[in-house]
């Protein structure tokens, strides 16, 4: 419900002359006086709006103030709208002129202010009369890869959207939470600045046969009895495929042999792959197997747990 | 948001007949609501604009569309502009010094 503004309280128009209102006023306030109206509140009510009405239209200065809308009715500082606060805020984009320039695509603000932009190119961080010229922010990426891959070197395919995508040489040795900087494929640069760089941080996933140690790789391979006790030509996985290994004759549970540069292949002075051998049974319930303990009278004796000590 | 009635007896001078013309020129856009409209703070804020351009600066209905097409434009750039400085703002301490060492002196 809008209030009445005091000429309408007064019942003349706004561009009434100080005598008119004075007229009116009079009348008004004679017609509601609460003396001439006991027992009337609202007709109190009125005189005082009247009253009221008049007190600010009847003084030139507080009447020209609320023409302009300084104050309002009441005689209070009325606050000063402002267009400005709303327009530049966000829901300020509800009047944004159509087909206006979209920051998001820099080549498009460069455009609408006709500067040069990539087609710059001058030394960064120069004076008078060179655009403006910043080199583009870098981008993070993660990327996981095998032990294996880790040790002999990749070439890895990282996706970063549907149809955007990063080759990625991985060197030979990586370590694990190591990252790699490629030049100029971050954020495209300002004004011909150079682009920022794509910075991939390298996850090495941990592998159930290869452990790494420093340069070289180490395995545990397990070994019939048979194997150990009279050796022989056995596969053994590494990190560039399965090769073949000779077992010596004679071999025990922690014997350590050495395949050379067949750990982290670096180019110069690869690391190699250690393989510690596990003997197994296999089939401790085979009956000719206990057969054979049982009549097998060992030529030295032997405690293997000789040094042992429960202190 | 506010109600046709309420904005009407907010703003001072208002007429309802005026304020019609205005929206339907599109000059300003509440939000259709039934058979009434609705005002953000911002479309009351350019009643009142329009409410003092029309009237205390005597403009006529068919400037009314030209102030207000630079005026929109002028706190368009404002905004880009703004974005813009936000975007500046969070760079490192260094791209920012490369960009104020490489603005040209305005004057």
């Amino acid at each position: 419900m809008a209030t009445q503004t005091p000429y309408e309280v007064l019942g003349v128009k706004p561009t009434a002359t100080a005598d008119e209102i004075r007229k009116a006023y009079r009348k008004l306030a004679k017609q509601f006086h609460p003396d001439l109206n006991p027992g009337k509140p609202e007709a109190e009510a009125r005189f005082k709006s009247v009253s009221a009405a008049y007190d600010l239209l009847s003084d030139p200065e507080k009447r020209a103030r609320y023409d302009r809308g300084e104050i309002d009715e009441t005689g209070a500082e009325r606050p000063r709208y402002s267009y400005r606060p709303h327009a530049e805020g966000a829901e300020g984009w509800r009047y944004q002129p159509q087909g206006e320039m979209d920051l998001s695509d820099l080549e498009d603000l460069f455009a609408a202010f006709g500067s040069a932009g990539r087609a710059r190119r001058g030394r960064a961080g120069g004076g008078f009369g060179e655009g403006f010229r910043a080199r583009g922010p870098d981008r993070n990426f993660t990327m996981t890869v095998e032990l294996a891959d880790a040790a002999k070197g990749d070439k890895k395919r990282l996706s970063l959207g549907p149809d955007e995508w990063l080759d990625v040489t991985i060197p030979a040795g990586i370590e694990d939470g190591q990252v790699l900087r490629l030049r100029g494929k971050g954020s495209p640069g300002f004004g011909g600045g150079e682009a920022g760089d794509a910075l991939i941080a390298v996850h090495v996933a941990p592998h159930p046969l290869f452990k790494r140690d420093g340069d070289n790789i180490r395995i545990e391979l397990p070994v019939s009895l048979a194997e150990a006790v009279s050796g022989g030509r056995i596969s053994v996985p590494t990190v560039t495929g399965p090769v073949t290994m000779t077992i010596p004759k004679g071999s025990d549970t922690g014997t350590v042999l050495r395949l050379r540069g067949k750990g982290i292949q670096r180019r110069t002075n690869p690391g190699d792959q250690y393989v510690t051998l596990k003997v197994v049974i296999g089939h401790p319930k085979d009956p000719e197997l206990a057969e054979f303990i049982e009549k097998w009278a060992p030529g030295q004796p032997f405690d293997p747990r000789r040094g042992m000590s429960s202190r | 948001m506010i109600a046709l009635n309420e904005l009407l007896g907010r703003v001072r001078g208002l007429d309802r007949r005026e304020l019609a013309h205005w929206v339907e020129n599109r000059w300003v856009l509440p939000e259709q609501c039934g058979d009434t409209w609705l005002f953000r703070e911002v479309d009351v804020a350019r009643v009142e604009l329009i409410n003092e351009i029309r009237h205390e600066f005597a403009i006529d209905d068919e400037t009314v569309p030209m102030v207000l097409g630079l005026l929109d434009q002028i706190y368009g750039l404002r905004r880009q502009l703004r974005r813009l400085c936000d975007a500046l703002a969070s760079q490192p301490s260094e791209v920012q010094e490369a960009v104020r060492r490489a603005l040209p002196p305005s004057r």
